[in-house]
């Protein structure tokens, strides 16, 4: 009897290798969210953006530090002020075997900038682009401009030949309906292809033979699945239908980690959470009375009276890195003299508020969603208990994101929490744009809530037209320092990015969040 | 009979026209589109421009009206999210849905009635207290918790089946399907089971008081009297009758499960209509889920119609009313 089961096995054994393609390496991976359309025009969001990666290439891109490295730009340089040259690079074929150059350029940048795409404000500066040669474009910017590159690195090329042939220049857009055959095709010049595309079941990408680039992965096949349900993601790893989920729900993480043949990989993202004060003159908690959030003091007492090591260490179980600043290192701008929480001291903020003339404290409004950040509903309960020790009552709100996000837009909140990645950019000057400048329809898109500080505003608008880096850099340090000592935000921390994965598979993790399969690798 | 028909059309407009209602207001509270489709650090501008180019800055009225007039036209507008007219994406994720209702219903329908027979001609037997006792656990146990629970037993532990999707499919026309491939039938096991459990246990518990009822009535026992053969008594005299309110129920149910199958859908990433819906709520992605509404309403209307209609065939006494 031993005999034969051992016979058995051995046969099985011997069987197989050959019940799978022989070096065929797939790499499966599931994410919460689908891929909302493979038209690069058509939406906004960044994990789409990231799974275009996958098949097109910018002009420029991001190295395995995240820096900018020329893609299929291999140089550039700044002709006038407003006129970018870029010289692309020679050789390279589209995934229908479309040869690439200047003409390709030309067509996606105009369809990028045509009003009718839907994110044709990620590279809102450029006006124009012309054909010098073959291999050889111009961009014509509205006025200097120094975040250029950042802004190309999210703009996937596009072969004008086979837009002209399936009839799509113009960008598809869900306003007028306008629906292209690049919604649900892709043809670039990227490391994978993509074969099959089922919007909510999966997209699969087979390798690029002929990509341009030294590839760094050993994959042939990538096997892209949309799983919606936490808890079935996480058992579609642990039976093996998956080898890598991404993001991993907080609760499943020690689990995941304690299994056998799985790993579990976390940190920081460039995500900074935060809250925001109101500057109206009154607060919606306490209508008639003058908005104590307005005094530096009362700022500085709410800061001085959170713990933040508690949350680090509680909440968000050791894996978030507190933060002094709105921007992660990662980020130009990045300050490490102002990356510094004011140090949790009851008895300094109590002073504080006595200073300010609330020795008793006072009434707000504290706002969170809870389907948003990572535990952002318990950071505000805590955050709540943490300032009555010293008479702040804060009235909790919570609420899903689909209405919270509407009503943070339109300034219905007291205080409330925020997260901010700067991306595209990954570059201070998103924040500093979007939420420290006054809003005035360019600039201070989501600053709903009266900030206005001339010295800042100044810096912003010099910060988007300095092409001297250096010089740039300091505005963007200079304005954090203002925002630091006026506490004109309330930073807590950069929440974790959590994978988890089998333990064949070698992939890096990036603070922007991106899945970079090109960089993976799965152990044979 | 024409005007029994014409009572229940106007009845079905009215309807119509109320669920048109409610799925336009209530859709403009559930938050607004515009902070998910801009760009983190988008500016105002940028915003108001998606606002107006949604029509969204026009009065609540004035988008009611336009609302309206797309819909008599048969377009239900074009999804925010996917950039795909709502109509095409509703049909395109239509095959997913259905097929899972069908495995469901055949599967609710197959085991349901001969149990339900069983326990209503044994009412004592030990089988029959365990089906009955069986079917309470299923029927007060929430779907979501049930289809974890067979993820959990048939996916992650035995490995026997896949926890999500449909499979590798296969076009037919315009149909994809997952009847004709080995994934595709595999993948239909469990979320369909976990559709079909509140139906099967609905059907069998139906189907014994039914039977049970009949089974006491004077005809039966006249049959019994009369000598007639047992099985042409239970088959045909008794069961026939007993299946008169299973006809409605399973109508009903169907149309029960197509609307509701959104949670199991999203448990088995089942990539129908339920799963666009839950989607659709995330995001939001307005015209799906008021097409989405009135794509139920209709069903429900249509339904019952259908179910008015043959019981006058069934039960002919109705047709003089």
């Amino acid at each position: 009897m031993k005999t034969s089961i051992k016979t058995l096995l051995a046969g099985l054994a011997f069987l197989a290798p050959l019940s799978q393609p022989a070096f065929a390496e797939t790499l499966r991976w599931a994410s919460s969210g689908d891929v909302i359309s493979y038209d690069p025009n058509a939406q906004v969001d960044s994990f789409t953006q990231s799974v275009h990666h996958m098949v097109f290439d910018p002009l420029v891109r991001r190295n395995k530090d995240l820096k900018l490295e020329p893609a299929l730009a291999t140089s550039w340089e700044v002709v006038e002020p407003t006129r970018w040259r870029f010289k692309l690079r020679q050789g390279v074929k589209f995934h229908e075997g479309q040869p690439f150059n200047a003409d390709d350029v030309v067509a996606t940048i105009k369809r990028q900038i045509d009003p009718g795409a839907r994110n044709r404000e990620n590279l809102s500066t450029v006006v124009g682009v012309e054909k010098v040669d073959e291999y050889t474009v111009d961009l014509i910017l509205r006025a200097p401009y120094p975040l250029l590159l950042n802004d190309l690195a999210a703009i996937y090329i596009m072969s004008k030949p086979w837009m002209e042939e399936h009839d799509a220049l113009k960008p598809g857009n869900a306003s007028t309906g306008v629906v292209t055959y690049a919604s649900n095709h892709a043809n670039g010049t990227g490391a994978f292809k993509l074969k099959a595309y089922e919007p909510d079941a999966r997209s699969v990408f087979e390798v690029n033979k002929e990509w341009w680039d030294k590839p760094q992965h050993n994959l042939d096949e990538v096997e892209f699945r949309p799983i919606a349900s936490d808890a079935t993601r996480v058992a579609a790893l642990l039976s093996g239908e998956v080898d890598m989920i991404a993001p991993v729900p907080l609760q499943d993480v020690d689990r995941i980690a304690a299994t056998d043949g799985l790993k579990v990989v976390e940190n920081p993202s460039l995500r900074t959470i935060f809250f925001v004060f109101s500057y109206r003159p009154e607060l919606h908690a306490t209508p008639g009375q003058p908005n104590p959030l307005r005094d530096v003091r009362v700022r500085q007492a709410l800061w001085h009276a959170i713990d933040t090591n508690t949350i680090q260490k509680r909440l968000m179980r050791g894996k978030s890195r507190t933060a002094g600043m709105l921007v992660a290192p990662a980020v130009t701008g990045y300050d490490e003299d102002i990356d510094v929480p004011l140090p949790y001291d009851v008895a300094k903020a109590k002073a504080l508020l006595a200073e300010a003339g609330y020795p008793d404290g006072f009434k707000t409004g504290l706002a969170c969603p809870n389907d948003r950040y990572i535990a952002d509903e318990q950071i505000c309960l805590a955050v709540a208990s943490m300032w009555a020790q010293i008479g702040v009552q804060a009235n909790v709100s919570v609420e899903s994101k689909t209405t919270y996000f509407p009503r943070t837009d339109k300034g219905e909140f007291d205080v409330y929490l925020l997260g901010w990645a700067s991306l595209p950019p990954m570059d201070g000057f998103s924040p500093l744009q979007a939420l420290l400048a006054t809003n005035d329809g360019t600039f201070g898109g989501s600053n709903a809530d009266g900030l206005t500080n001339p010295e800042i505003d100044k810096l912003a608008y010099a910060a988007s037209t300095e092409l001297d880096e250096t010089k740039r850099v300091e505005d963007l340090k200079q304005a954090f320092r203002i925002t630091h000592d006026q506490v004109l935000y309330l930073p807590l921390h950069q929440q974790p990015v959590a994978w988890a994965m089998s333990s064949k598979v070698d992939m890096p993790q990036f603070p922007d969040e991106y899945v970079r399969p090109w960089f993976a690798q799965i152990k044979k | 009979m024409i005007r029994l028909l014409s009572v229940r059309l106007l009845q079905a407009i009215l309807v119509m026209v109320a669920v048109t209602a409610i799925a336009f207001v209530m859709f403009r509270f559930v938050g607004d589109p515009v902070a998910s489709m801009v760009r983190e650090g988008a500016t105002q501008a940028e915003k108001d421009a998606v606002r107006v180019a949604l029509g969204l800055d026009k009065p609540v009225l004035a988008q009611f009206v336009k609302f309206v007039g797309q819909v008599l036209t048969g377009d239900l507008g074009t999804s925010y999210r996917y950039q795909q007219p709502v109509t095409t994406l509703l049909l395109s994720r239509l095959p997913a849905t259905l097929e899972l209702v069908i495995v469901a219903t055949v599967l609710a329908l197959s085991l349901g009635i001969p149990l339900g027979v069983l326990c209503a001609l044994k009412p004592h037997a030990f089988f029959s207290r365990l089906t009955q006792s069986a079917t309470l656990v299923g029927i007060s146990m929430p779907t979501f918790v049930t289809g974890l629970l067979l993820i959990l037993v048939f996916a992650v532990n035995l490995r026997w089946l896949p926890s999500s999707g449909r499979g590798d499919l296969v076009d037919i026309g315009f149909w994809q399907t997952g009847f004709l491939t080995l994934s595709g039938l595999k993948s239909l096991i469990l979320p369909s089971i976990t559709l079909a459990l509140f139906q099967l246990t609905l059907i069998m518990r139906l189907v014994r008081s039914e039977m049970i009822d009949v089974l006491s009535s004077d005809y039966i026992r006249f049959a019994f009297a009369r000598g007639l053969p047992r099985t042409y008594i239970y088959g045909r005299l008794a069961l026939r009758n007993a299946l008169m309110p299973v006809v409605t129920v399973t109508g009903l149910q169907i149309g029960q499960l197509i609307a509701f199958a959104i949670v199991t859908e999203t448990v088995f990433q089942w990539p129908g209509m339920g799963l666009l819906f839950t989607n659709a709520v995330g995001y939001p992605d307005v015209p799906v889920l008021a097409a989405y509404l009135l794509f139920v309403g209709f069903l429900f209307v249509m339904i019952n119609m259908i179910v008015d209609i043959l019981y006058t065939f069934i039960d002919p006494r109705l047709r003089t009313r």
